[in-house]
């Protein structure tokens, strides 16, 4: 199967170029990854051929694209293993699905004086709906610490979490640190305390096998960008009954049961939560990326990144200019480094590696409470897909050691 | 093509700029003042404006920021020492206009001083931001009365 995985690259036409007349090394895969051909193809087919929209029409167009959109949903439940595809509802992405919980079982669940944790290697998606749902109800926001490692600190965890917690909103693994969290644990945490766990999936479910049962997460999001999909799609999982309890998210076409003048009725879930128009191509290309996704396999997919972190990760950290953050150990590492060169500023660093090619992110990263917590303002940070390669590495080396280069030892 | 390219963004003024600030620091004596944030990178600019008979008598600043960010403050504070405000605005606008690529007079340019250095920032339009910062915190400063903070 690592073969496949090899060949996989083949895929990605849009690897295959120059940069600044330098071989190109995508290493923002924590931003968004490359979509294959198989996906644009299965758009380009939808387009042509099946466009409408769905469950309103009867005519043969609109029968197809809505069994292209109900079997997409049956996809991504598969792939998750939910329950049921009842419980798989399409959002715009990661940060819709998490402010759509907030907006809805939260507005109706959080009162004065509970609580709401969450942690402090959270990207502002998982923070800010938090956030402003405290201050809108009077309850308090607390933040679960790290270990001196960048882990997450579980006797923190247990100190933070209390009967008085209503929500716990953890990543399933850091954009930043490159750390995967204990959903399963912290979810038996929060229940005990009667809350319920919602977990941000965004740099986890493309890169390692998720099943959302397992884990016992109440809530789960996610985004189709970041997994090969269109952009503008995503997935908030929910466990049914919670689902059904809770209150629509946005008002209008196709989350209706009966509109009367003064009063409505709602549609069972998930349409409940699917108002208006939704990206339909968008749920047709995941449906895709996921039947790409599980062609390759999500144990090889994990296997050949850690393999890429195995490889890069010592090499990084034996250059003695170069500091790393999260975990040294790469068997606790994803293929998110986020990194700075001593006395360089990471945009700086940033535009170098792009001269060499090399596309890398530079910057607070969407999780500013955590760069405080680090005693930074910003970092480089060089994320790794399946479709990189050891090459890849070694350019992304290169490129490090002769920024460095430029900046101390004087190419003027 | 590697680098080498580098060398028009980061010349030696610039890096001279940035490693040897000059008006850093903070001014007592401030009659106007403002601190900006760029919230994509977190770089941010306190930048401190003494006007006395409608003349920058003095100017400083402190923060944090990348190469460019803080040798374009270095620059920015270096050039409008002395100037009117009226000039001051002018010279704000002259840099902005040039960083998006829009053509302005020899004469224009001359009056940036080392910042005209600066104006190659077009040819990398991902740090446009940071070039512009500081001259962005001038403008408001000198349009806006007292002490403000704004992102």
């Amino acid at each position: 199967m690592a073969n496949s995985i090899n060949k996989a690259r083949a895929d990605f036409p849009i690897l295959d170029q120059r940069v600044n007349d330098e071989r190109l090394v995508y290493l923002d895969n924590a931003a968004t990854v490359q979509r294959p051909t198989p996906v644009l193809q299965k758009l380009m087919d939808f387009y042509q051929h099946d466009n409408a929209n769905v469950h309103r029409g009867v005519h043969t167009l609109a029968e197809r694209a809505t069994k292209d959109y109900e079997q997409a949903r049956v996809k991504v439940q598969h792939f998750i293993n939910a329950q049921s595809s009842d419980e798989i509802i399409f959002t715009k992405g990661c940060t819709d699905g998490l402010n759509l919980v907030a907006s809805t079982y939260g507005e109706q669940n959080v009162h004065a004086g509970d609580e709401i944790v969450i942690s402090i290697m959270e990207h502002h998606s998982n923070l800010i709906p938090w956030q402003q749902l405290a201050i809108k109800k009077g309850a308090t926001l607390k933040y679960i610490g790290l270990t001196p490692d960048g882990e997450l600190d579980m006797n923190d965890a247990k100190r933070q979490i209390t009967d008085k917690t209503k929500i716990v909103a953890v990543a399933h693994a850091s954009n930043v640190l490159g750390v995967v969290n204990p959903l399963r644990e912290l979810a038996e945490l929060a229940h005990s305390h009667g809350a319920v766990l919602v977990g941000d999936g965004a740099q986890a479910v493309p890169h390692m096998p998720v099943d959302v049962s397992a884990l016992d997460v109440d809530f789960y999001a996610f985004s189709g960008h970041k997994m090969m999909s269109p952009m503008g799609i995503g997935v908030l999982y929910g466990k049914a009954d919670l689902l059904r309890a809770m209150p629509p998210y946005q008002y209008g076409g196709e989350m209706i049961g009966d509109v009367h003048r003064q009063e409505s009725t709602w549609a069972d879930i998930p349409f409940k939560f699917e108002a208006g128009t939704q990206n339909i191509a968008g749920a047709v290309g995941l449906g895709a990326a996921v039947d790409y996704l599980d062609e390759l396999g999500m144990e090889n997919i994990q296997q050949a990144e850690q393999d890429l972190v195995d490889y890069v990760l010592p090499q990084l950290e034996e250059l003695p200019y170069v500091t790393v953050y999260g975990p040294q150990d790469p068997s606790h590492h994803t293929g998110v480094i986020a990194f700075n060169l001593n006395g360089l500023h990471p945009h700086d660093v940033a535009t170098a590696l792009d001269m060499d090619g090399v596309a890398v992110r530079a910057g607070h990263h969407c999780a500013q409470p955590l760069m405080e917590e680090l005693g930074l303002t910003a970092t480089a940070r060089a994320s790794f897909y399946f479709y990189n390669t050891k090459q890849d590495a070694d350019q992304l080396i290169k490129a490090i050691k002769e920024t460095k280069e430029f900046f101390n030892g004087g190419t003027f | 093509m590697g680098l080498s390219k580098l060398n028009g963004l980061y010349r030696e003024v610039i890096l001279d700029h940035a490693n040897h600030p000059h008006n850093k620091g903070k001014l007592p004596t401030a009659t106007n003042a403002m601190t900006l944030h760029n919230p994509t990178c977190g770089d941010t600019i306190n930048l401190q404006v003494d006007v006395a008979d409608g003349k920058i008598r003095d100017i400083a600043y402190t923060g944090e920021g990348c190469t460019i960010s803080q040798a374009s403050a270095s620059m920015m504070t270096e050039a409008v020492k002395g100037k009117t405000v009226d000039q001051a605005l002018s010279m704000a606008k002259t840099f902005s206009d040039m960083a998006i690529g829009k053509q302005h007079s020899d004469a224009d340019l001359q009056q940036l001083g080392d910042a005209q250095i600066l104006t190659s920032i077009m040819e990398f339009p991902a740090r446009i931001k940071c070039a512009t910062l500081s001259w962005w915190a001038l403008q408001r400063a000198l349009l806006k009365q007292g002490n403000e903070e704004e992102d």
